[in-house]
């Protein structure tokens, strides 16, 4: 996986192969998903409309990243300037992870080319989803404008709208806070219209609230996760700023979500209260709905707590790939597993082989994308001719 | 006689005023949906499974022949749901064991408030006048969110087509009904197990005939209220409509009640959040200044007490210094005095 094997000429490392693989099984799907329709590649079935590429795809997606808006604002909004290098590294990685989400849901629907439809063509304002798929286009956008100063420093020349970017930074900080709060609830709310088909445990009037609340610790287990990585690996590209502010930001995120998460348990349990839910807890979905709380928030949360106090920053890297696998647990749970949950097991959901190999394609992309610009363009270090400038 | 005139006039316009009040709040509180809308009742104690409904609404909608033909009665062995092909399907369930089957008519409840509608983003289902649900495939992008919000299980999807897929659901024959028709199912029930008409009256019906024959309905009206009522309204044999194959505990809250609260958070987010961003990044802002200016205050104080102090020091040191001069001078001053004293006192001496 190391960038080293390629500049030594070797093409044929193992990741190289593993990705050659799977892209190359992913075009074939594609030509199947798009000769053959939905039901040549999927399991997806009447009864089971949504499957991974809307479960994996799209929630899980959308909330790991939330890294973007959670650094951009400790960092702009709330005055953590040591955070400044990491600002760069959690926005491509939002970015991409958005334009992954939109680029899959070419697959899931049944017409992509009408995707533009909802926006431009004729709104259905009264639905979740005309507010989510609003919101990701424009926080996509946001996400773009963000990211854009790095590839014009790399490319050169463009200084005039670099700065002009660059002084838009403030205000697009505050839009993508806003934007985030509003879609990342609402994939929670697109729930709320289907009280007999979510299981009790999971549904409840604050599924909004709890998928704002986690996409919080989500994007910040992303970043320490994300950063853990890439020091493994692109650590020749990292320069002072970015290594001064590393260990403080991993620490402050582990505090931070220590925090989150407890909030979010609290949520968890008040939703059971509110209803007086207690007693499904002691049936096969309590047993699930325990292992994902007190195994992937209680735990983390713990640990991150621990590692904080302890300055232990081992235990807050094993904290945060922890929690990530949490919150896809989550949305698998809230998508898939615990949804149709009263349907005999004939009707149930599986992904096909073709779902997983699609899921997997766009991760190698999202992957392949992610090293072609950190080992170009300036997003862990900072351009030397732009070492002066406070951005 | 002015006098009772004018409190005549006086009152009419009091219950004119009044009266119009509460029509108003009649409006906003109490009316819901389309008063005229129609509706199908299905009861389950007339239908014998004969399936011709099914044969009538693949005929009338156009629909692709079957595997198996409609007369084929064994099809009723096994639970289906509608599919992409089929709008309509029967089902036989066996309540209680031991005694005759019960078969009940499954295909598009269209919802009052319909959850498909609700749900969708680019407005292709309606609630028509005539109380059908219609959908409008030339605007549908085939996200299948309505038949994740269905309550029923109702809307399919062509999930074999390439190019144009649609989404496929009963329409109550609304084609039909523009032309003065009845549904074709209905028209094709060979037992009355379903009557065309206005819901309201359908509603009246149904809970005469549980009244007329006491014992033999459930005491209830399956779509009177459930997910806010639906056109198609049923009536079915006891034990329950659990028996067969209906969920009970769907609640009366319609789809947009459902989802209204989480969309009116909208714009408090997007009012709240900029006004509370800027203002908390104000405040860091204005804290980090405070901070600066008192780091600043602090640091001036600081000289300034230690240059207060040198000065202090310096001129207690110049009044010291000072007063050993005078000293010194007096010194010299006496020496020499005493000096020219002792050389006048030699010289008187010589």
């Amino acid at each position: 996986m190391s960038t080293e094997h390629t500049k030594s000429g070797t093409l044929f490392t193992p990741w190289n192969i593993l990705a050659g693989i799977i892209l190359a099984a992913g075009v074939v799907a594609t030509i199947m998903r798009f000769t053959m329709g939905i039901g040549s590649v999927t399991n997806l079935s009447d009864n089971n409309p949504w499957g991974i590429w809307i479960g994996f795809d799209l929630l899980c997606g959308v909330a790991l990243a939330a890294g973007g808006y959670t650094t951009s604002a400790a960092c702009y909004i709330f005055g953590f300037k040591r955070f400044h290098g990491a600002v760069r590294p959690a926005i491509l990685t939002a970015f991409l992870g958005y334009a992954l989400v939109v680029f899959a849901l070419n697959y899931d629907v049944g017409r992509p080319w009408r995707l533009p439809y909802p926006i431009f063509y004729q709104q259905g304002t009264t639905s979740i989803l005309f507010e989510v798929g609003l919101c990701v286009f424009i926080y996509l956008t946001v996400l773009f404008l963000e990211y854009l100063p790095a590839a014009l420093e790399w490319k050169r020349g463009f200084d005039k709208y670099r700065g002009i970017l660059i002084k838009l930074t403030m205000g697009l900080t505050i839009l993508g806070v806003i934007l985030s709060t509003l879609h990342q609830s609402s994939l929670g709310a697109l729930y709320l219209i289907v009280p007999s088909k979510l299981h009790p445990l999971w549904y409840t009037p604050y599924l909004p609230v709890m998928f704002f609340m986690s996409s919080m610790f989500a994007g910040m287990s992303m970043v320490i996760t994300e950063g853990t990585i890439s020091h493994k690996y692109f650590h020749h590209k990292m320069d002072g700023e970015y290594n001064e502010g590393y260990l403080d930001l991993q620490f402050a995120f582990a505090k931070a979500s220590a925090w989150v998460m407890a909030g979010y348990l609290a949520m968890k349990v008040l939703g059971l209260a509110m209803d007086n839910r207690w007693h499904y807890l002691f049936t096969g979905y309590g047993a699930w709905w325990l292992f994902e709380v007190v195994g992937f928030v209680v735990l983390p949360c713990y640990c991150y707590a621990v590692g904080y106090r302890d300055r232990n920053i081992g235990l807050v890297r094993v904290a945060a790939p922890w929690t990530v696998i949490g919150i896809m647990l989550n949305r698998f749970d809230v998508s898939l597993i615990a949804f149709n949950w009263q349907l005999p097991s004939a009707d149930r959901y599986f992904p096909s082989v073709g779902e997983i190999t699609i899921s997997l394609f766009v991760i190698t992309l999202g992957i392949i994308a992610f090293r072609f610009i950190v080992t170009r363009m300036p997003i862990f270090y900072v351009h030397p001719a732009y070492k002066d400038s406070s951005h | 006689m002015k006098r009772r005139h004018f409190l005549g006039l006086l009152g009419a316009a009091g219950v004119t005023m009044g009266s119009g009040l509460s029509a108003q709040a009649a409006s906003s509180a109490d009316v819901k949906g389309l008063p005229n809308a129609n509706g199908v009742l299905f009861d389950a104690t007339r239908c014998i499974g004969c399936r011709k409904c099914e044969a009538a609404c693949n005929q009338v909608n156009e629909l692709p022949k079957p595997a198996k033909a409609f007369d084929d009665l064994t099809v009723l062995d096994t639970i289906r749901r509608t599919d992409a092909k089929t709008y309509t399907i029967v089902n036989k369930y066996v309540p209680e064991a031991g005694k005759p089957p019960v078969f009940r008519k499954s295909q598009c409840n269209h919802c009052m408030e319909p959850a498909c509608a609700s749900a969708c983003f680019v407005a292709a289902f309606k609630k028509t006048e005539t109380g059908a649900v219609v959908y409008d495939e030339s605007v549908c992008v085939g996200c299948r969110y309505c038949m994740v919000a269905c309550p029923f299980n109702i809307p399919t999807y062509e999930y074999d087509k390439a190019f144009t897929p649609r989404v496929m659901k009963c329409t109550m024959c609304y084609p039909r009904l523009l032309e003065g028709k009845l549904p074709g199912c209905v028209e094709a029930c060979p037992k009355e197990a379903l009557l065309y008409g206005k819901r309201r009256e359908l509603i009246n019906i149904a809970w005469d005939r549980i009244g007329a024959t006491p014992g033999r309905y459930v005491e209830h009206v399956y779509g009177e209220r459930e997910m806010g009522g639906t056109s198609w309204l049923y009536v079915a044999p006891k034990p329950s409509f659990a028996a067969i194959g209906m969920d009970e505990n769907l609640g009366t809250a319609s789809a947009p009640e459902l989802t209204s609260g989480a969309l009116a958070a909208v714009p408090a987010v997007a009012g709240i959040w900029p006004v509370l961003l800027t203002g908390l990044y104000a405040i860091t802002k204005r804290k980090d200044k405070i901070a600066e200016a008192e780091k600043q205050a602090a640091v001036a104080a600081a000289i300034a007490t230690a240059s207060a102090d040198a000065a202090a020091k310096l001129s207690e040191e110049l009044a010291k210094a000072e007063v050993a001069n005078k000293r010194r001078i007096e010194v010299e001053v006496t020496k020499a005095l005493e000096a020219a004293a002792k050389a006048a006192e030699e010289g008187e001496d010589a």
